[in-house]
């Protein structure tokens, strides 16, 4: 059903935990889907020096969890806000149709943290792009 | 990791190896067809009555009330669709409860769709239905009840015997899916006043795609596969000779250990349940206490967790159980069995079924206790759920 990505990162996740006085954090999702993700930020000079993330979730979203954070860990702030949820998925080799909302949800986690980050630096918050291929699947995500 | 646990006996048995031998000469030596009228076949039409002497044996039946099917879900469907259909001038509403095996419940949503009045009968927090709920559901245009006699997923069994005598007294047909507790626990369908009962093979040892449909007689039901005249002109299609043959032997053996072998596994189940519950902090039992649900059963709920995540953990080091959580179901919304003993979706998602059988051992259950509480804790740790829900204990007390 999983891949050999998915299922490397889902027993192994990277940068699992929490960051101290985060310099963004951000959450996606809700627990009547079974899955929450939570992603912590320290960002320096525009750059994402540290990420982490929590997430509460089938073993697609904790993996998509740990390969986002993968991705975008030493990018630029606009960088990491232009990681798709495809490029996710891809990068674990793909994930099972039915879970492709996991995917989504890493790239809403991200964003959600970004647009926090750009809040506390009283910068405006940009605008998230909707996933409607994939809310029509999974509606109550975004309900 | 070259220990293997397997813990989903609920979901299918093995099939035992005297089973098997049994089978074995229906595939090869004695394969006519029972219909044919030559001596070559007398074998077989045997083979089948005997099988149909041993399930009506340890249902309380007689031979001439039981009907092979391809298994469980056909018993069900062709219960409910046939009783339904032949006394519908008679009434068009059908009684069951929101906690049935799919089997059952997406037949009554079928019969929905056709004209008929459903009426699903909720449960209380353990997963019993209500004998009072059952009462006041029934009107004069009531011609089934069918209420599962232990149920898949959280054991629980339910008062058949009582639902029995009143539907009796009502002359309503009371259908019971009894997949699960056929060969494990005591059954008896006279006593109880049932009607209809469904089994399955692979539940007890026996080979999958095989089952039967006990009808008492004079019930009255539409047949539900047309075609030849096999099973006294009920049901066609020729029978599965090996399979019917495994059915009544896996029956007969089940059945005699039944005492010892539930008694044993039922030490061994409360066993996993006390370690379970003493050695993971906020654990939730789902299901009945221990003698009001089915001896093989233990379904938890761990707060913070998500039900697939335990499934691989477990797989990894492995364990074999089942979860009733969405994820793995590949459908989004987690099991309607635990929804509907009012658990919240975050407990239904972080649910574990473990099922015991005839090969698990005391050191089986000691691996589980002395992986699954590790297991718990390093997922939990990751889970944004799990620090909300403890930090919401915190500030409510």
């Amino acid at each position: 059903m999983y891949s050999e990505k998915v299922l490397d990162h889902f027993q192994n996740p990277r940068n699992v935990g929490e960051i101290e006085n985060p310099d963004g954090v951000g959450q996606a999702g809700n627990p009547k889907c079974g899955d929450i993700m939570k992603i912590y930020l320290r960002v320096e000079n525009d750059v994402i020096t540290d990420i982490k993330f929590k997430t509460f979730g089938c073993a697609s979203a904790i993996a998509s969890s740990s390969m986002a954070t993968e991705l975008v860990k030493g990018k630029t702030v606009e960088e990491a806000w232009n990681l798709t949820n495809k490029a996710v998925a891809e990068a674990l080799d793909g994930l099972p149709p039915v879970k492709m909302h996991c995917s989504v949800l890493a790239e809403e986690a991200i964003h959600a943290a970004i647009n926090n980050y750009r809040r506390n630096r009283g910068l405006p918050v940009w605008e998230e792009e909707s996933h409607d291929e994939l809310v029509d699947r999974h509606a109550h995500h975004h309900a | 990791m070259s220990r293997q646990v397997y813990l989903d006996y609920a979901a299918t048995t093995f099939t035992a190896p005297e089973v098997v031998s049994a089978m074995a000469p229906y595939f090869t030596e004695s394969f006519g067809n029972p219909s044919s009228i030559y001596s070559f076949s007398e074998r077989n039409r045997k083979a089948i009555e005997a099988a149909r002497q041993k399930v009506a044996d340890v249902l309380g039946a007689s031979k001439e009330e039981i009907y092979f099917t391809s298994g469980g879900t056909e018993s069900d469907n062709w219960a409910l669709k046939g009783v339904a259909w032949r006394n519908r001038s008679k009434g068009n509403h059908v009684i069951t409860t929101k906690i049935e095996h799919h089997a059952v419940l997406h037949t009554a949503q079928f019969l929905q769709e056709n004209g008929f009045d459903v009426t699903f009968l909720g449960v209380d927090a353990e997963g019993r239905i209500s004998l009072d709920d059952l009462k006041k559901a029934v009107t004069d245009k009531t011609v089934l009840v069918s209420v599962m006699f232990a149920n898949n997923e959280i054991g629980t069994m339910q008062p058949v015997a009582e639902i029995g005598a009143f539907c009796r007294e009502k002359g309503i047909s009371f259908h019971t899916d009894a997949v699960q507790a056929v060969a494990h626990v005591p059954i008896d369908v006279k006593a109880m006043n049932i009607d209809l009962l469904s089994l399955s093979a692979h539940k007890f040892y026996g080979p999958k795609g095989v089952g039967a449909l006990y009808i008492r007689k004079g019930v009255r039901i539409d047949t539900f596969m047309h075609g030849g005249g096999q099973e006294r002109g009920r049901r066609a299609t020729t029978e599965n000779v090996p399979g019917i043959v495994g059915l009544g032997a896996a029956i007969e053996m089940t059945a005699g250990r039944m005492e010892t072998a539930s008694a044993r596994i039922g030490r061994l189940r409360d066993m996993l349940v006390e370690g379970v519950m003493k050695s993971i902090p906020h654990a939730k039992l789902n299901g009945a206490p221990s003698g009001e649900r089915l001896p093989n059963n233990a379904n938890f709920s761990f707060i913070g967790i998500e039900g697939e995540t335990l499934i691989l953990d477990l797989d990894g080091a492995g364990i074999y159980g089942s979860t009733g959580s969405a994820c793995s179901s590949g459908s989004l919304d987690p099991s309607h069995v635990l929804m509907a003993i009012g658990l919240s979706h975050e407990q239904a998602h972080g649910s574990l079924r473990l099922t015991l059988g005839e090969e698990t051992t005391e050191e089986d259950i000691r691996y589980v206790l002395s992986t699954l509480p590790g297991i718990v804790k390093h997922r939990r740790e990751m889970s944004p759920l799990w620090e909300d829900y403890l930090k919401s204990r915190e500030g409510g007390r």
